[in-house]
């Protein structure tokens, strides 16, 4: 159901009936390394390219979410999937190998929460009983295609994120009676924002105001106060995107407990990681949440979470034809039944 | 011999400092860097200020990027002196060939032998 | 780069962004660049001299093989992981001498070998680097041509 302007509301309460997450080495000797449900020890995983590793990433949190949810692929009526790299292959790729209806998406490291809105709806809606979503991002992989190449000696200032080389899964399904799951209550779709940045090593500084309209836009159209929620997160905004956010926050009027206002990419790593402003990528927010933010939920922690998954819509070319960096956010609310 | 390392040391490393600065201050990138300090050693050895500096600080004006503008320079105008205009086309990679041969034929064996360690 | 020009609502932005940027610690790393880029020239000294001694290089001459060892040992550098580290902590220390201009097209090399030696390999191997072999060779020939037509004409 519609709810204000770019709101839905999922009346009939879909639930994230499991999860699965896998990571790589850098984030097996992080911060969240328990919540992880395959690690890594090396970023080529077994296969000869690191694109192909990074496909490896989503088949495995993929298939660790349909396991503990006891499903099986063939009742699993659509995949919803996104990552980094272009065209999204390898996405696709792991689209071909688990054979479920597919939906590619791409919105950076905004594409987890918006393939759970969109599962959501579609399970919502009585569209599935049953819809896989993901998204994943490889460093080098990234640093490859985005950057230089990764034994080029670089120098990255401190505004720079790190990749995460991880994937998050979750298979949404209908409601059942009695079920202790994680419900997906609401969603917020996000504009693209664009303010004038042009750094391709300050993503945080660019993603702020995209995570401060969605997220106002969510308490507007919601008609809630962000004491509703016993956290509110966003995806990779890191060090400086997340005291910039909040500022822009309070300045429209929105009073959050900075204690209750938290990011993803500055949850993964430990502060000994040499990672300058936090972690980013489309793997960010979906390791986080679908690991670490379910599991605190299930052990009752939070209640209610808000989470805004924030992506830089910039490509290599468009910095090198002088154009800024559009942002986007999108909002995911889940609530413990 | 000793004086040669220290001006080597000092003359590299301000060689360096300025590409810092242009990182950091004027935020461009390594490719406008390097791209810049490599015109610079051009017009240096054009106005005959380079090879005084390398007598003077041996590797620390040899080894720095700037040198390969500066070396291109020279063996242009060295076989422009013999051969009229033309030799400014002919020239110019006479005396640096080692810089590019050695990153080519080094690029490609480390592609042979070595995996990217991310 | 041409900055567009911003709204005011951009520019707004920008200033309160600014207060929570993180600034780059330019005098550290220009201590650091002076230190790690000198330190690299002190050892191509060094090995100019082993060439001049044992291989009878004259001063003029020892500069070709001193380059193509240098770049010979940013190959190793690169090849075993090292160089990126140095490239973070010396930024253009490492990255204005010429190992650096060798770890540019090693690492294109290495990093694109997953796409085949010919298009992958090939390719790209020039993608850092490329730049300055362009801009060296036409800036040289602008100077030389400049320097001669001025010789030439007897102005100089």
């Amino acid at each position: 159901m519609l709810k204000g302007k770019q709101s839905w509301v999922f009346q009939n309460r879909p639930v994230i009936a499991a999860a699965g997450v896998s990571g790589g080495p850098f984030e097996a000797n992080g911060n969240l390394s328990e919540d992880f449900d395959v690690l890594h020890d090396d970023l080529w995983m077994g296969e000869d390219s690191y694109e192909k590793a990074h496909r490896i990433l989503l088949e495995e949190a993929g298939q660790t979410a349909l396991n503990k949810a006891n499903v099986q692929k063939e009742d699993v009526q659509f995949y919803i999937a996104g990552d980094l790299i272009n065209q999204i292959t390898p996405s696709s790729l792991s689209a071909r190998t688990i054979q479920i209806p597919y939906f590619g998406v791409f919105g950076a490291c905004s594409t987890s929460m918006e393939g759970l809105a969109l599962a959501s709806f579609i399970v919502n809606y009585r569209g599935a009983d049953h819809v896989l979503t993901g998204a994943s991002s490889h460093n080098a992989a990234v640093e490859k295609q985005f950057r230089y190449p990764t034994e080029y000696g670089g120098q990255k200032p401190p505004t720079a994120q790190w990749t995460v080389t991880g994937a998050g899964a979750a298979l949404v399904s209908a409601n059942a009676a009695g079920s202790n799951l994680p419900v997906t209550t609401s969603a917020t779709i996000g504009k693209v924002i664009d303010m004038g940045l042009t750094d391709p090593f300050n993503m945080g500084g660019a993603m702020a105001p995209a995570a401060a309209d969605t997220i106002t836009a969510h308490f507007k159209d919601m008609q809630l106060d962000p004491s509703h929620y016993d956290l509110i997160v966003t995806g990779d905004l890191g060090r400086i995107g997340q005291e910039t956010a909040y500022e822009l926050l309070k300045n429209n009027g929105l009073n959050i407990d900075r204690e209750k206002f938290k990011d993803c990419g500055l949850m993964i790593y430990k502060d000994d990681q040499p990672v300058q402003s936090g972690g980013s990528g489309a793997g960010c927010s979906a390791a986080v949440l679908y690991g670490h933010l379910l599991n605190q939920m299930k052990q009752g922690t939070y209640r209610r979470i808000l989470v805004v998954a924030t992506g830089a819509l910039l490509s290599p070319l468009t910095f090198q034809q002088s154009e800024s960096i559009p942002c986007i956010a999108h909002a995911v609310s889940i609530e413990m039944t | 011999m000793l004086p040669m390392f220290f001006w080597a040391f000092v003359i590299g490393g301000l060689f360096c400092v300025f590409g810092q600065i242009l990182f950091d201050v004027f935020k461009l990138t390594p490719g406008h860097t390097l791209s810049l300090l490599v015109v610079l050693g051009a017009v240096l050895d054009g106005v005959g200020l380079y090879e005084p500096l390398a007598d003077f600080a041996g590797a620390g004006a040899t080894i720095p990027i700037t040198s390969f503008g500066n070396s291109l320079v020279h063996g242009a105008l060295q076989e422009a002196d013999q051969h009229g205009l033309v030799g400014v086309l002919t020239g110019m990679f006479e005396v640096t060939s080692s810089g590019i041969s050695a990153a080519i034929i080094f690029g490609f064996i480390g592609a042979l032998i070595f995996k990217p360690k991310g | 780069m041409s900055k567009k020009t911003k709204t005011p609502e951009q520019q707004q932005y920008e200033k309160l962004e600014q207060k929570h940027e993180l600034k780059r610690p330019v005098l550290k790393n220009c201590i650091r660049a002076f230190w790690v880029g000198g330190l690299i020239c002190v050892v191509g000294q060094a090995i100019t001299y082993f060439y001049i001694y044992f291989f009878n290089f004259t001063e003029q001459t020892a500069g070709n093989p001193t380059v193509a060892t240098m770049i010979f040992i940013s190959m190793l550098l690169t090849g075993f992981g090292v160089y990126d580290r140095l490239g973070q902590f010396g930024g253009a220390g490492s990255a204005v001498p010429v190992t650096g201009f060798g770890n540019a097209v090693i690492s294109a090399a290495i990093e694109h070998r997953t796409e085949g030696f010919v298009l992958g390999v090939g390719g790209n191997m020039f993608k850092l680097a490329g730049s300055v072999i362009l801009f060296g060779v036409f800036s040289a020939f602008v100077v030389a041509l400049i320097k001669t037509l001025l010789i030439i004409w007897g102005v100089i």
